[in-house]
């Protein structure tokens, strides 16, 4: 190997930074899966019946299930039974503000530079901090009670809002959809409720982060998001993760439901712990995101930078269902050392004149393999649909692989089809070029990568391109070659 | 400025460079002439540090520093400067963000104070004007889908934004029509002072009409066999390179 290649390996393999463990007595469920077990999780959150027998049901689906094993990515089997299922931090009420705070986990956030009395006096910044599995502090309630917007834990939405969660839940990502989404179903313990009501623009960007901080405990978040009519929502997803020895599960479902003229933008940054040189250690991360433009010109836009984990499973897709609706998809992910990532998204187009748009960027470095792998689908009836993707790999070094899997169905011939491609390894004539002009290899690196990301990054909200842009260069530190 | 002693390298297990010797003082220009694969683009190469070049033997001194010790980003940082024969393509990457940011390490690396957004946008339109470049392309992609002449005018443009004490040309002519290499000479020109010096590679003598150097070094097969003043040029354009190389076999090999 080239000593501008072992450079690039030392930049790249700077160890995580957010790896600590904040020591809060967690309330956890002894390990393994049982329909016992569901009932304790739901009884716990004091949940009413029908929530414990849709979970019931979720599990009976999940136990005829079998774990799919079509993506490019290599894990040892996962022992379910193994997996402690639900963890909350202890306490008695659930805190009012934040001075009713645990102080280590504001402490916990600091470390991560994400303090939320920052957020919300600085950036404006509405957070439902998720801790573990439970929201500890949710602010700037009261100024979107106001508007009507409901923005709460999905447990107090079963308890407050249960018509509204019994009208959407689920229907855009049944349980029985995937092996991971029935499991999620059944198991679920907290996540995000939002609801835009009709002609409502959702004046902040909604934010949660994510943090797993219980050791061996399965993390397996709810979102559910609503946009009714003529509504406007942003919401980020923010996550990092504290080090870990063992192997954790994660699998989230979001669902995203537009109406008639709403629109949703949905955007995240997620850097969970990728788990150390060799691959050990890291996140297992098998999500399903899947957002439904169920009205007339309505408009679903994902956007995610993935960095971290060991594994990435994860689809957003959008069911372009009324006429003129827009699905968009805009994806960084990057890999670096063992890191495997199979992402990418489908769009089913079944309204008339329906648009998507598809850019993806996927990095490689290290050992890492990068894969996309997207579905756009055009129905009978999608008459004038129209689909641009893009699809640019880079690869740093020689020993990632970077693969592109681009299904296209198509049953519509007045439909436009797009599909551009192309994979690029970061030269070592760019490194120099910089180099050459006094930029040092790891800003080189940077500039480069972010340049190659900028058609992803320009999509995201400012404070979090900023963030994005970081982390980039913290996941890469150590990798080209 | 720069000394250069008994300059061994090779790429790839190639010995291309055998023996250079040259000496550039402040206020100079030195062209390096000669045919294809006589090793031109290699010197070049390995003074501004490109990896792939190794020396084998030999010295260079710049400025009574030993330059094969510093990375290539600290050769930049201490003034030497290399236009390269192909500009290097950075997608996504403003050509403003990037001078800046180069600007800026240098300035960094000399313990100077970085220049904001409004003191360089200052800076950079002035330049602009050495190399009739328009400002619009401060805001394209740096060297993505320029022409070969508009590349090669960023390069220059670079130089002019560095200010360096030592540039190297590498084949800036190459790929230039006539009006593109007046406005690249005319800013090379502009920039050049008694306090630093420039080295230029080229194959053609075309280029030194506009750019008129003190001394004219013929390299052949890694070895400089041919010293003179610009006159030298002129003979090799009418006499072709072939006249030098029969004067290699004659010369005795330098130590």
């Amino acid at each position: 190997m080239s000593t501008d290649a072992q450079d690039l390996e030392k930049l790249t393999g700077q160890e995580y930074k957010y790896g600590f463990v904040t020591d809060i007595e967690s309330d956890t469920v002894p390990k393994g899966l049982s329909e016992d077990v569901i009932r304790m999780i739901s009884a716990k959150k004091n949940e009413p019946e029908w929530m414990l027998e849709w979970r019931l049901k979720a599990y009976r689906m999940w136990l005829k299930m079998e774990e799919p094993h079509w993506a490019h990515v290599e894990y040892p089997a996962i022992d379910y039974q193994d997996i402690s299922y639900y963890s909350a931090p202890k306490r008695k009420d659930g805190p009012k503000n934040l001075d009713e705070v645990d102080p280590e986990l504001l402490a916990t956030y600091e470390k991560l530079g994400i303090p939320l009395k920052e957020q919300e006096l600085l950036a404006g910044v509405a957070v439902d901090a998720v801790f573990d599995s439970v929201s500890v502090a949710t602010t700037f309630k009261g100024k979107l009670k106001d508007l009507g917007i409901i923005f709460c834990s999905f447990s107090e939405a079963v308890l407050e809002h249960p018509e509204l969660v019994q009208r959407f839940l689920g229907s855009v990502v049944p349980q029985g959809d995937n092996f991971y989404a029935a499991l999620n179903s059944a198991v679920f313990t907290d996540g995000s409720f939002v609801y835009v009501p009709k002609g409502v623009r959702c004046p902040m960007e909604l934010s949660t982060y994510f943090r797993i901080n219980s050791l061996g405990t399965g993390q397996f978040e709810r979102t559910l998001i609503v946009a009714e009519e003529g509504a406007y929502v942003s919401y980020l997803e923010g996550c990092t993760a504290p080090m870990r020895d063992e192997n954790q599960l994660h699998a989230a479902v979001v669902e995203l439901i537009a109406l008639d003229n709403a629109e949703i933008k949905y955007s995240t940054v997620q850097n969970w712990y990728p788990g150390d040189k060799e691959g050990k250690g890291g996140i297992y991360n098998f999500v399903t995101k899947r957002g439904k433009c169920a009205g007339v010109n309505s408009k679903i836009s994902w956007t995610q930078v993935e960095t971290g984990s060991s594994i990435t499973w994860k689809y957003p897709s959008c069911i372009l269902q009324g006429d003129n609706s827009v699905g968009e998809f805009y994806s960084v992910a990057v890999t670096n050392n063992r890191q495997q990532a199979d992402t990418g998204t489908k769009m089913i187009h079944i309204g008339k004149n329906t648009r998507s748009t598809i850019v993806s960027k996927g990095i490689s470095a290290g050992r890492s393999q990068n894969t996309y792998r997207g579905q756009v689908k055009i129905m009978k009836g999608a008459d004038g649909a129209r689909n641009y993707s893009q699809c640019d790999s880079m690869l740093m070094g020689d020993r990632c692989g970077a693969h592109t899997f681009p299904y296209i169905e198509n049953r519509n011939s007045t439909a436009q089809l797009e599909h551009e491609a192309t994979t690029s390894k970061i030269g070592e004539d760019q490194i120099f070029y910089c180099n050459q002009r006094g930029i040092s290899t790891e800003d080189a690196v940077n500039m480069i990568v972010n340049g190659f990301c900028k058609e992803v990054f320009r999509e995201l909200p400012m404070e979090f391109a900023v963030e994005a842009q970081k982390l980039l260069g913290i996941s890469l530190e150590g990798s080209v070659g | 400025m720069l000394e250069i002693r008994n300059l061994h390298a090779r790429v790839e297990g190639k010995d291309i460079l055998q023996g250079i010797n040259l000496t550039v003082r402040p206020g100079e220009i030195h062209a390096i002439m000669g045919p294809n694969g006589s090793g031109k683009s290699t010197l070049a190469g390995v003074l501004a540090g490109r990896e792939m070049y190794e020396v084998t033997e030999g010295e260079v001194l710049y400025r009574g520093k030993n330059l094969l010790e510093l990375e290539p980003a600290a050769r930049a940082c201490e003034g030497v400067f290399l236009a390269f024969q192909y500009p290097v393509e950075i997608p996504g990457v403003s050509n403003t963000y990037f001078l800046k940011a180069a600007l800026n390490a240098v300035r960094k690396y000399h313990g100077e104070e970085e220049y904001d957004s409004f003191d360089f946008l200052a800076l950079v339109k002035e330049k602009m004007k050495l190399v009739e470049m328009d400002p619009s392309f401060l805001n394209r992609p740096v060297n993505e889908g320029f022409s070969g002449g508009e590349k090669k005018r960023n390069e220059i443009l670079q130089m002019a934004v560095l200010n360096p004490m030592l540039s190297i040309l590498d084949e800036t002519d190459s790929g230039l029509d006539i009006d593109a290499l007046r406005i690249v000479a005319n800013g090379v020109n502009k920039l050049h002072t008694s306090d630093n010096a420039a080295v230029v590679v080229t194959h053609y003598q075309r280029l030194l009409d506009y750019i008129v150097p003190d001394f004219v070094h013929v390299l052949v097969n890694g070895r400089i066999v041919k010293s003179g003043d610009k006159d030298l040029a002129l003979h090799l354009e009418d006499h072709g390179y072939d006249w030098v190389k029969d004067i290699q076999e004659s010369v005795p090999e330098r130590v």
